[in-house]
């Protein structure tokens, strides 16, 4: 298995790094402030694949918190608001695209 | 790295020579298979013991001429997720009938005790030293085992053909 | 049913106890996720997209109304309220915590179900016939062989580090309701010329980014053989399967690049070392297991009873009686199917409060004991043909009567995107906007059987390469695309379905559906020639011509 760090890290834009919480799973962003949030809102935003590399050791190194940490895109088009750069993201973020058989 | 033998932690008297290292006349050594059948007449004849540590991706069929003159069979796991040294360790046992030491190195984590001694292994060349202290109550986690393998335990379905027969057999 | 006894019991309780310990080393920062990771894996845990996902093995796809009962309690009480039944014969929560799954695991261990090796690279979950035990014609219940198969692949000393996973199913009947042939092992039971029970032995079948159908190794491999058999082609596989690439790792790939032939004899010379040894089963093992299989109390019923030429007025039941039971090997009974597949619904989801439904419904018809299917759909499998009315009622109330078993409707599909970490597109909103489409009855039931497949990515979770119709998701710049293949099947003619043409996007997937299955409407020779015959007879070009000439 190739650790996150071995890879080649190439980011196209401003970018965030994500994880799963250990203890229960969910999605979780890294923090300017060496945490973790569970709001896309509160998350660090890298724009240089050496931010994001730094900022990916740092999550990493995190293994008894978080785990799975990547680089993810985001979108900053309204100027202060962060949404995600993909379905995939979108998906992890906002939940699943279709409705629950139950109602949360 | 510990190592654990007869349950217990042990200390290893035997040292590690590599491929390009001279050989000891006398004391204890642990070599490569390469370098061992390379001269194995000679190197199973020396006064001290001699261990072979052997790969996981060569035939240990090429090793059974030579069991009766080893000390020890060091099988490897280049990582815990790579059973291959599994089933050298039951042929040697379960085919070959090798009663002498054999040996597991490598990636060897707690998490995989119990499968090792039932697949034939009886020492343990441990990663973390608290896996080695935690030896003898992991390998006591499980009391019925369901495949027959050489370590001798009961199966669960002979276990289950015993109690019929004493149950039958009751008055 | 098969009961456990103290012996299995202990083993499974012995395992939750195993990974609880296993769960605390992790969450203090003692295993690290690499080491941890297997360990999960190896009890049915995955992390998805949202959250940790749990996968709980119903070996040979039959549950009690007690487990089910105890299913829908794991749904409430430690996920979001309903299950996803996958096409392995195993159930998948989404959103389960990793820090509750220890006790998780001991509530259903009080019920004698168990998450063992429902993921890792060891041997997965033995799956079956779904019918097994009532299916007419059937040479014997499979599932005794299976149950064994069971109990010597859980926790196997030697083959809990394969190279890479490994499935088997077992089938009994002449119709494969198992997918057999899709599988590392597949096992046919049959009865030799000398009256012996034994099985054809396939092997190196699978999906995923290189499809083959299994073949044939052995022809007959005697009943009392089964287990050094098999043992034998685990250690050649384990030996000499590939470690070096993750996608060259299945038996598949070794099979295929040795050749059947040599592969073979490579096993042959290992199991001739072995066939005597501790392995070896005698019929005193064997009664043994069949022991505790328990079948129901039958009663002598009539085939065509007042209830049921009654009930045969309404159309609606009618429709429900046609196209979701099944004849039963004994008379005045029939396997009732309880579709997962409403319209508009995820295929295979059930919530808690239908599945506590069914299990009261099995109890009041079905003596207690219900099956899961491959097709992700659940059956009631010994319904008195007198009942078949009150059930279809009773099941209509919950959502679980749709009509539409086998056709174009029952769609089976891998949660994808919406919830996998592996996928690259999205499936159940796909099936959910084909289930709208062909909504009207009267339609599917003109276009009559057609399996419709969707996988997320090329894993192949929703086995799209032996659907009828196979959808399979990819990305292209960041989009969503779908290739899309006809005539595969999973039966015992399984083959692999061919690729008609260029991906199409997410929003064209069910108009380029309409056309091939308008195709088939007007090129089919007769009206029960089936979709994947007209395929076979005609090639795909016609399908392909229909669905890019305006594209």
């Amino acid at each position: 298995m190739t650790s996150p760090l071995q890879q080649k890290i190439k980011i196209t834009g401003p970018s965030v790094i994500t994880a799963n919480r250990t203890w229960d799973g969910i999605v979780i962003w890294r923090t300017a402030a060496k945490g973790w949030t569970t709001e896309l809102s509160d998350a660090a935003i890298v724009r240089t694949a050496d931010e994001a590399r730094a900022l990916l050791a740092e999550s990493v190194a995190d293994d008894v918190g978080a785990i799975g940490a990547y680089i993810a895109p985001v979108d900053l088009k309204d100027s202060d608001k962060i949404t995600p750069g993909n379905l995939r993201e979108h998906i992890r973020s906002a939940g699943v695209t279709i409705d629950l058989p139950v109602s949360a | 790295m510990p190592l654990v033998k007869g349950g217990k932690i042990a200390t290893d008297v035997f040292v590690h020579v590599a491929d390009d290292a001279e050989i000891p006349g006398d004391g204890g050594i642990l070599i490569s298979a390469g370098r061992f059948l390379g001269d194995a007449e000679a190197l199973s004849g020396r006064a001290g013991k001699t261990g072979v540590i052997w790969p996981n991706n060569r035939d240990i069929d090429d090793l059974v001429p030579w069991l009766d003159r080893l000390a020890f069979v060091a099988l490897v796991f280049p990582s815990f997720r790579d059973g291959r040294a599994y089933s050298q360790a039951r042929v040697l046992r379960e085919r070959h009938g090798y009663r002498g030491e054999l040996r597991a190195t490598g990636q060897v984590l707690r998490d995989q005790f119990v499968f090792m001694l039932r697949a034939g292994f009886d020492a343990f060349q441990v990663n973390k030293e608290a896996d080695a202290e935690a030896f003898a109550a992991t390998v006591k986690r499980y009391s019925v085992f369901y495949q027959p393998t050489g370590d001798g335990r009961i199966t669960a379905l002979h276990r289950r053909m015993q109690l019929r027969h004493s149950e039958s057999a009751g008055p | 049913m098969y009961a456990y006894d103290e012996l299995d019991r202990t083993i499974i309780n012995e395992r939750v106890e195993e990974f609880r310990d296993q769960v605390k080393r992790r969450l203090s920062g003692e295993l690290s996720e690499d080491e941890f990771k297997m360990l999960r894996l190896q009890n049915g845990v995955y992390l998805q997209l949202h959250a940790y996902m749990f996968r709980v093995a119903i070996p040979y796809g039959t549950l009690s109304s007690e487990q089910l009962r105890r299913l829908a309690h794991v749904a409430r009480k430690y996920d979001r309220g309903y299950g996803h039944f996958t096409t392995r014969q195993n159930i998948q929560f989404n959103w389960i915590k990793l820090a509750e799954l220890p006790d998780a695991l001991a509530d259903l261990a009080d019920v004698g179900i168990h998450a063992m090796q429902t993921s890792g690279n060891n041997t997965r979950n033995v799956t079956s016939d779904q019918w097994a035990g009532v299916a007419p014609g059937e040479i014997e219940d499979p599932r005794i062989w299976s149950e064994l198969l069971r109990q010597y692949t859980t926790l196997h000393p030697e083959f809990s580090f394969l190279p890479r996973k490994f499935k088997f199913a077992i089938t009994a009947s002449d119709h494969d309701r198992a997918a057999i042939k899709v599988h590392d092992i597949g096992l046919r039971l049959y009865k030799n010329a000398a009256g012996e029970t034994g099985f054809e032995v396939l092997v190196g079948g699978g999906l995923g980014r290189t499809p083959f159908i299994g073949k044939t190794i052995k022809p007959f491999v005697h009943g009392h053989d089964l287990l050094s058999y098999v043992e034998a082609i685990l250690r050649v596989y384990n030996q000499y399967g590939r470690r070096d690439n993750i996608y060259k790792a299945r038996i598949k790939i070794l099979v295929h690049e040795l050749g059947i032939e040599k592969f073979a004899r490579e096993v042959e010379e290992e199991w001739l070392q072995m066939r005597d040894s501790a392995l070896a089963i005698d019929d005193a093992v064997i009664e043994d297991i069949r022991s505790r299989f328990s079948y129901p109390a039958y009663e002598k019923l009539p085939h065509m009873p007042d209830e049921l030429k009654k009930a045969a007025h309404d159309p609606h039941f009618e429709a429900w009686r046609k196209n979701a039971t099944f004849p039963h090997k004994v008379p005045g009974y029939a396997i009732a199917v309880l579709s997962l597949k409403p319209v508009g619904g995820p295929p295979g989801d059930a919530t808690a409060d239908q599945m506590d439904a069914i299990a009261d419904l099995a109890d009041k018809y079905s003596f207690g004991e219900i099956r899961v299917g491959h097709e992700q759909n659940l059956a009631l499998p010994h319904v008195a043909r007198r009942d078949l009315p009150a059930l279809w009622k009773a099941l209509d109330k919950i959502g679980a009567a749709t009509p539409n078993v086998n056709l174009v409707t029952d769609i089976i599909a891998c949660p994808g995107l919406d919830y996998c970490s592996l996928a690259n597109a999205r499936s159940i909103p796909i099936a959910q906007e084909l289930t709208r489409r062909f909504a009207n009855h009267d339609t599917a039931n003109l276009i009559g059987r057609l399996h419709i497949n969707i996988s997320g990515c090329i894993n192949a979770c929703g086995h799209h390469h032996v659907g009828h119709i196979g959808i399979l998701g990819v990305e292209k710049n960041g989009e969503e695309f779908y290739q899309i293949t006809i005539g595969g099947r999973a039966d015992e003619k399984a083959e692999v379905g061919t690729l008609i043409g260029p991906a199409v996007p997410y929003g064209d997937v069910a108009d380029v559906i309409e056309d091939i299955v308008e195709a088939y409407l007007a090129l089919r020779a007769r009206p029960d020639e089936l979709f994947v015959d007209a395929v076979k007879r005609l090639g795909v070009e016609p399908f392909r011509e229909r669905v890019y000439a305006t594209r």
